[in-house]
């Protein structure tokens, strides 16, 4: 019996050996490989798949350039491989740039960036090329979604008939605090300047799950959060998460014969997985960011760099130049939609500004003096949730 | 001798077919899949680094579960008291009183051992003491332990500002443990787990303590006559289990993640709950199926980056070499019992 299995373990390992002699030729020579490490799958509907899309776009549209790409890199889909080990495994087949696609990568890109100093590494929503000593071939990108959120923010309200909205957020960061901030602040707009409500009348409730996507055991399973919420009066419902359970849940309630609607996250096809309860979904377009770097790296221009790409407000659908949009979904009104153009129209302008003060702190410390602006950098860091937000900030 | 030789080729053809079966379903170019697999886990130096690092804890807690199965104990607390063993290890590397890593990273395994061990210790008691069988206790336990490495890294031990499923703050950099030049492989992870690899062999199979763990695991009243404690036994197997998982806790903090994550266990406890089955409760074929599963847990990456192949498939894959395993050892059994 020991023999049997030994043998058979023995056996079966020589067998593959056999079969399967190692090759080096791998790395491909031709061309320009870029690597890309996605923390969920590429068909999440949601953050992975949007940097999936915009990497498969730039197969398209930059000749000679090669995609390869791991996805679901986070502990719990892959017990036991960290972020070093993956860029190794990208960089022996011909990967010359990097593009770590999470937060949560912060650490291991670093590490990676510093042991492969010929490799360029851009990470996205990331501040560390902001450091002086951070190392010279780590970049960071990210979109300005504050102004997407805003919108979400506004659609809801505009929609919202009990002036309940929840917020369906991911984990605690600076990133989450100032798009749930963004959102609110868009609601709040909405509501007293557009609908002229009281502004006492709004609930804006944030509710945090631990995660940017369900970890069964793990996070709180935004699917009973999102059900909580509608089931508590809360009628429209904004997701922060990368995946679509707020949607979903809401078109089953709708369904059911309640008045309720949702917005999705981050993927401009996001709407599609329940079209008719969809008050649209801000996504994020990384073609223009990703081209940015790419042409970068090939032609010897690389630098390291911070930076924060917005929508382009003379054509936000333009997929070369806008890295921000708002897609109207089929459950918002035709007033809706009227009031949200002239919004976005506002805010390309700069004729409405909403960083701006008197706005103060959840704990009544103040933000903004009036009359004053955020910087970006304050905006970017911002430290905790709003005044007139339900939530935890930490 | 023959029928060994059948029974390899048998289990050989099993594997391929289920798992060509299985890709073929999913569309997948079958020898390429396989030729990825390979080549992702032992195709290069790198690969095979990897493949340790998964392989060095998974040897350790199939060690300690030699001596509970030895005892005919189901030890499913495993996947708790590896998490019990990182956290008692890092509460010890987070003390800013001792700067000294030479001080700190032996204090801290110490520690990791001594939490894993007394976690098992309390699966053991609720079970000699409380009569709760030892796999409801040793589940509950485990939920306790996910639930508490959880409220460490939401709460207390959080990152200043994030509390996230990523995890807490990175060690310092001197608290990693020390690499193989150009290799990536902790070098006290290999000896440690060589270490255990051996005594456990030596006592289980050249020690008394084996042969009284076998007498109360196939009959305990019978080893009471002989003035053998079952209970004592049955705690002190679960301890050296525990212990054991308390260090493959510490190798995955120091040496693997550098920090507390919530799923610091990586599920080493079940697979290698699996492995000490399939190797027959034996612990001589231990390290050859360990490699398999890292190799095939490492190389799946492959399906993926060069195949656009979902890499659950190894999943899969894994199911069907079990499967066939248990078919092969089922189809022996039965011989036997003819």
């Amino acid at each position: 019996m020991k023999h049997t299995v030994t043998g058979t373990a023995l056996v079966f390992f020589a067998a593959l050996a056999l079969l399967f002699l190692p090759d080096h030729g791998h790395a491909s020579e031709k061309g320009f490989t870029f690597g890309l490490l996605m923390v969920g799958p590429a068909n999440d509907h949601g953050w992975s798949q949007a940097h999936f899309e915009a990497g498969k776009a730039i197969e398209e549209r930059i000749p000679g350039t090669r995609m390869i790409y791991i996805d679901k890199v986070n502990p719990a889909d892959r017990p036991g491989v960290t972020v070093p080990f993956l860029v190794d495994d990208l960089i022996s087949k011909g990967a010359k740039l990097i593009i770590g696609n999470s937060d949560d990568m912060t650490d291991g890109i670093m590490e990676a960036a510093m042991l492969h100093p010929e490799v360029k590494f851009v990470h996205i929503s990331g501040d560390s090329a902001l450091d002086p000593d951070s190392p010279e071939n780590l970049a960071n990108l990210m979109g300005r979604m504050e102004y997407g959120q805003m919108m979400a923010g506004f659609a809801a309200a505009m929609s919202s008939k009990t002036g309940k909205i929840g917020y369906l957020g991911p984990l605690i960061n600076d990133e989450t605090k100032r798009l749930a901030a963004s959102c609110y602040l868009g609601a709040r707009y909405a509501w007293t300047r557009i609908l002229k409500k009281d502004p006492a009348a709004l609930t804006f409730k944030v509710s945090w799950i631990g995660f940017w996507f369900n970890i069964p055991g793990v996070t709180s399973d935004p699917t009973q959060v999102a059900k909580n919420f509608f089931d508590s009066g809360f009628d429209v419902v904004i997701s922060g998460i990368d995946t679509t359970e707020a949607l979903i849940v809401a078109d089953q309630k709708k369904k059911e014969g309640a008045d309720v609607a949702a917005i999705p996250y981050d993927f401009q096809g996001a709407c599609k997985t329940a079209p008719d309860a969809c008050l649209g979904v801000p996504y994020f377009n990384w073609i223009p960011g990703y081209t940015y770097y790419i042409k970068a790296a090939v032609s010897n221009k690389w630098k390291k760099e911070w930076i924060w790409l917005g929508p382009d407000w003379s054509s936000m659908d333009d997929t070369d130049t806008s890295s921000i949009n708002f897609l109207n979904g089929a459950a918002l009104s035709g007033d809706a939609s009227d009031a949200l153009s002239s919004f976005v129209k506002g805010l390309g302008d700069k004729s409405i500004v909403l960083f701006q003060g008197p706005l103060n702190f959840q704990d009544h410390s103040v933000f903004l003096k009036t009359g004053e602006t955020a910087t970006d950098q304050q905006i970017w860091n911002l430290p905790q949730l709003l005044e007139g937000m339900e939530g935890t900030s930490r | 001798m023959k029928q060994l030789s059948a029974d390899i080729v048998l289990g050989i053809l099993l594997v391929l077919t289920f798992t060509s079966l299985v890709l073929l379903a999913a569309g997948a170019p079958v020898f390429a899949a396989f030729q990825n697999i390979w080549l992702g886990s032992f195709g290069s130096s790198m690969k095979i680094g990897q493949v340790l690092n998964v392989c060095i804890p998974l040897i350790i807690c199939s060690c300690g579960l030699l001596f509970t199965f030895r005892a005919n104990l189901w030890n499913i607390g495993i996947e708790g008291q590896i998490i019990m063993g990182a956290i008692g290890g890092m509460a010890v590397l987070r003390m800013d009183s001792i700067s000294n890593p030479t001080l700190l990273l032996p204090l801290a395994f110490i520690a990791a051992m001594v939490t894993g061990g007394l976690w098992g210790l309390l699966a053991g008691l609720l079970k000699t003491r409380g009569g709760v069988h030892e796999i409801f206790g040793g589940l509950g336990l485990n939920f306790v332990s996910q639930g508490f490495i959880l409220w460490l890294i939401f709460g207390p031990w959080k990152r200043p500002g994030i509390a996230s499923m990523s995890g807490t703050e990175l060690l310092k950099h001197k608290l990693w443990l020390s690499t193989l030049p150009g290799w990536r492989i902790a070098i006290a992870g290999l000896v440690i787990a060589g270490i255990v690899f051996l005594l456990t062999w030596l006592l289980l199979e050249k020690s008394r303590l084996g042969l009284k763990l076998k007498a109360i695991g196939q009959n305990p009243r019978a080893a009471l006559l002989y003035d053998i404690s079952p209970e004592g036994y049955y705690l002190l197997s679960i301890a050296l289990a525990g212990a054991c998982a308390g260090m493959a806790g510490f190798l995955q903090i120091t040496a693997v993640y550098h920090r507390l994550i919530p799923n610091i266990s990586s599920g080493y406890g079940y697979l290698g709950l699996l492995l000490v089955m399939l190797a027959g409760y034996r612990i001589g074929p231990l390290p050859l199926l360990a490699l398999f599963f890292a190799g095939l847990n490492v190389g799946a990456i492959q399906l993926p980056i060069v195949l656009q192949l979902d890499s659950a498939l190894s999943g899969v894959i894994q199911g069907c070499c079990v499967l066939s395993a248990l078919f092969i050892l089922g189809l022996e059994k039965k011989r036997r019992q003819k």
